[in-house]
């Protein structure tokens, strides 16, 4: 209890940034509930996603320009799994959470690296201008 | 509503990436000239709120999946603009890093999730909370109909570029060369699963955010 206490109070005394960051956290925390939960309801992927294979299952052909062009890409960690992973809840469960989190790491470098370079140099004149001196 | 490679024909996904090189470029100057350095952590936090909300897949039992986008909450609190950039980088990284997404899609993903996602959420919520009060009952109603709206509009702006490439994109003997269903199927498959469910948890993620903003931090919505 006492330290849950804590916690809540090291919680209100954060600056709003870090108590935003705390909760993007605490949902990458959550995150292989985003696999786990459509596997317990049986669910297949997103509507108007699946492989080519999959598709060709479902309609009886291959559309001819989709052939040429569905596996254009390789993405390192297809699907949010690592490369080499294992199969069952686990290790799927598992895979999801990693790459969740490097994942999460490249978005926000480069959002904060694009957001760095727009407010730039004129930042502080910014800051000036609108009273923040 | 990740649009994946192959689905599009070039017309399509040209055409879209061609109309969002001038969004980012508008928004960049917007930015450019407003942002200050102490806005630049809330980018970066509204595109990793919008990578991850995105990895929670709901499932619809024995169906499909989807998820929320976060793209309104995001607008709500950083302004359209800032939201379109930061909802597109979490797409863009998708698509390299995941194969969530395709690469010739990013255009239309960014188009239909980050773009039209943030810039509708922000209207309706504007429209709706004008002259509210901070903390106020309607405030996080509108930021729950403009969460509902943006999700809704992204899958009808999906399902509708899906739809017409059975009518786009034919070969000579006429079958589809990319996505076969017509608009009679994408769209009512698409929005029944989005109006039904994906667009109420969207709803109530939002709501739920703006209701602790409000009361915790609520220097962020003025």
């Amino acid at each position: 209890m006492i330290e849950m206490r804590n916690i809540r109070k090291r919680l209100q005394n954060m600056q709003t940034h870090n108590k935003l960051w705390f909760g993007i956290g605490l949902l990458a925390l959550l995150s292989p509930l985003g696999i786990l939960l459509p596997s317990l309801f049986n669910s297949g992927g997103a509507w108007g996603e699946w492989g080519l294979a999959d598709l060709e299952r479902m309609v009886g052909f291959a559309p001819e320009g989709m052939k040429h062009s569905s596996d254009l890409w390789n993405a390192p960690m297809p699907d949010y799994a690592l490369p080499g992973q294992g199969t069952g809840r686990l290790s799927e469960s598992l895979g999801y959470l990693l790459t969740g989190i490097v994942g999460i790491a490249v978005t926000v470098a480069a959002a904060y690296g694009i957001a760095k370079a727009l407010a730039g140099k004129s930042a502080k004149e910014k800051d000036v201008r609108n009273g923040h001196g | 509503m990740h649009i994946p490679d192959g689905y599009l024909g070039p017309r399509t996904y040209g055409t879209l990436f061609a109309v969002m090189v001038p969004v980012w470029a508008a928004a960049s100057w917007k930015l450019n000239r407003t942002l200050k350095a102490r806005q630049v952590p809330y980018l970066a936090i509204g595109a990793a709120f919008s990578f991850v909300i995105m990895m929670f897949n709901i499932p619809v039992v024995g169906g499909t999946t989807g998820h929320a986008a976060g793209a309104a909450l995001v607008a709500i609190l950083i302004g359209p603009w800032a939201a379109t950039i930061s909802v597109s980088v979490a797409l863009i990284i998708q698509a390299l890093l995941f194969g969530d997404g395709g690469i010739t899609a990013i255009g239309a993903n960014c188009f239909n999730i980050a773009a039209a996602g943030s810039f509708s959420g922000y209207l309706v919520y504007r429209a709706l909370a004008v002259g509210s009060a901070v903390p106020s009952r309607r405030g996080w109603i509108a930021a729950g109909a403009a969460a509902y709206v943006s999700l809704n509009l992204s899958a009808l702006l999906t399902a509708v570029q899906l739809g017409l490439q059975p009518v786009l994109e034919v070969s000579s003997e006429g079958h589809p060369l990319y996505a076969p269903f017509p608009l009679k199927v994408t769209v009512p498959v698409m929005m029944l699963e989005h109006l039904l469910l994906f667009g109420i948890v969207e709803a109530f993620i939002t709501v739920m955010v703006i209701r602790y903003i409000q009361k915790n931090e609520p220097e962020l919505l003025e």
